[in-house]
């Protein structure tokens, strides 16, 4: 296990507060960490550092040489007055042979969506879009910005499904901003929790029951994960239904 | 034989709705509508500097132009005021106050042509500043056009796909102020933007790709421009607002064709 991409003690002030707090963070390949923090609390500001499009006031970024990164933004409204095939979207600005485009396509199961404009797309058909153009050029790291933020529940669902489906079937490491860990619970091997510093991370089991994330997201979102854990160490476990 | 100042009109008229289809898509996508209409409105005082310092109106424009956008882009940044209020602000003051100071000046200048062009009265001159200008701006958009369509849609995904987003807005911006500057002796300060957003617009119903939205809003945009000059002529209309309101016949020819496409 290699380090692909870490950042070392950085910090980021913006109107003399510090977003991000001596901050310190690193991905191996093969891993897959979710992010967790309150609203403004600098997840998005950690990623665009990590990505090199925003450079800390202090601390450094080390990158692995020509790695190459997918990047999945938040949801987006498409104009409705740009007229754009979901197709031609996927390839802008990007060299890109069609066996590729259907190999994509079929994995994230757009298929059917390749000829139709983009801006008559669900926000569950965006997301997978979205997904797919990030995985074009085969990429070590996917970084993933609340992925499934404006999604209902079941689309949030099937989100999750897919990235874990494809976590699995390719070699890359997963970094993802998220408020939906308990939809990822069962996937996602750390957990890093973010308020301008890093309060704790670790295993998810683990993290939910650290003080400072109980301190961060109340009783109630520790107590739930507890419960959605205990559900899922019970199959592991083997106990017995009474 | 066509007059040799009707053939200029034609030519000047049909770089500009080039310019404009290219620019308008922009424009559109963009929603800078309202920071064109303020460029030209404000290019009323730049006229007027020009006057009194003799230089050429086009460079005068450019330069008011582009202080007119640095002035607002830092106060935009100030996070007082939203961008529509800047601008309306901006865009009526200049506009007051190049009036005023027009009205001060010895000279006579002929303020109904500023304000709604005069596109048969176009010179040699005025027709390399065309040329130049207006080409200067398709050749930027067309080397830039993946990076801006990319960002149109969403920027985060642009700027993490190394596209310099801040840089580009800049040029965006810069490119308004030449369409402006070059284009008020023909469609004049009230009408520029309407050039910008009525071609595109009406493009809009009929392309499916960025591109195609963009050569049908040249298309319409040109043959408006020829027709507008021939309606102006053959009932003596003023040119300017003739060409606007065959581009808005057009608009309103293909509008029915948009519930059709937005299925599609």
């Amino acid at each position: 296990m290699t380090d692909i991409i870490s950042a070392s003690n950085i910090t980021v002030t913006r109107d003399n507060k510090d977003i991000l707090d001596n901050v310190s963070i690193s991905v191996n390949s093969d891993d897959f960490i979710t992010i967790l923090g309150p609203n403004g609390a600098g997840k998005s500001m950690l990623l665009k550092c990590l990505m090199g499009f925003y450079k800390p006031e202090k601390g450094i970024i080390n990158r692995a040489p020509n790695l190459r990164i997918g990047y999945v933004p938040q949801q987006f409204l498409s104009e409705q007055t740009l007229p754009i095939s979901t197709k031609r979207f996927l390839t802008l600005r990007k060299k890109v042979e069609e066996e590729e485009i259907k190999k994509i396509a079929d994995e994230t199961n757009i298929k059917s969506l390749l000829e139709k404009p983009l801006h008559v797309l669900s926000g569950g058909e965006r997301q997978r879009v979205l997904l797919s153009r990030s995985l074009i050029g085969n990429p070590e790291l996917l970084v993933l910005d609340e992925p499934a933020q404006n999604l209902d529940i079941s689309g949030q669902l099937a989100f999750y499904r897919l990235l874990e489906r494809i976590y699995q079937s390719r070699s890359l490491s997963i970094l993802m901003v998220s408020h939906d860990l308990h939809m990822v619970m069962a996937t996602t091997k750390k957990v890093v929790c973010l308020f301008h510093h890093i309060c704790c991370s670790g295993e998810p089991q683990i993290v939910t029951k650290d003080p400072e994330f109980v301190s961060l997201f109340g009783n109630d979102m520790a107590e739930m994960m507890a419960v959605y854990q205990h559900g899922h160490n019970h199959t592991h476990e083997g106990h017995t239904h009474d | 034989m066509i007059d040799a100042f009707i053939f200029k009109a034609l030519i000047a008229g049909i770089i500009v709705a080039l310019v404009a289809g290219f620019m308008g898509c922009f424009v559109v996508w963009r929603r800078m509508a309202y920071f064109g209409d303020s460029l030209a409105h404000s290019a009323l005082l730049g006229i007027a500097m020009g006057v009194m310092l003799n230089i050429s109106h086009n460079l005068a424009v450019m330069i008011s132009s582009i202080c007119f956008a640095v002035f607002l882009v830092w106060l935009q940044k100030k996070r007082v005021f939203a961008t529509d209020t800047l601008l309306g602000i901006l865009a009526h003051a200049a506009l007051a106050i190049g009036v005023i100071t027009i009205t001060l000046l010895e000279q006579r200048i002929d303020l109904h042509g500023y304000l709604f062009g005069d596109i048969l009265t176009v010179g040699d001159e005025q027709l390399w500043w065309l040329g130049i200008g207006g080409g200067f701006v398709i050749i930027a958009l067309a080397l830039n056009w993946s990076s801006l369509v990319l960002m149109t849609i969403h920027e985060d995904l642009a700027l993490a796909e190394s596209v310099r987003v801040p840089r580009l807005e800049i040029l965006l911006m810069f490119l308004m102020t030449i369409v402006v500057a070059v284009s008020i002796k023909i469609v004049g300060i009230l009408l520029i933007a309407s050039m910008l957003v009525i071609a595109p617009a009406a493009a809009r119903q009929l392309a499916r790709s960025p591109e195609v939205m963009a050569i049908c809003a040249c298309l319409i945009g040109s043959i408006s421009v020829v027709s507008g000059i021939y309606f102006s002529f053959e009932f003596d209309t003023p040119s300017g607002p003739t060409i606007v309101a065959t581009l808005a016949a057009f608009f309103a020819i293909l509008f029915p064709l948009s519930n059709f496409y937005r299925k599609n």
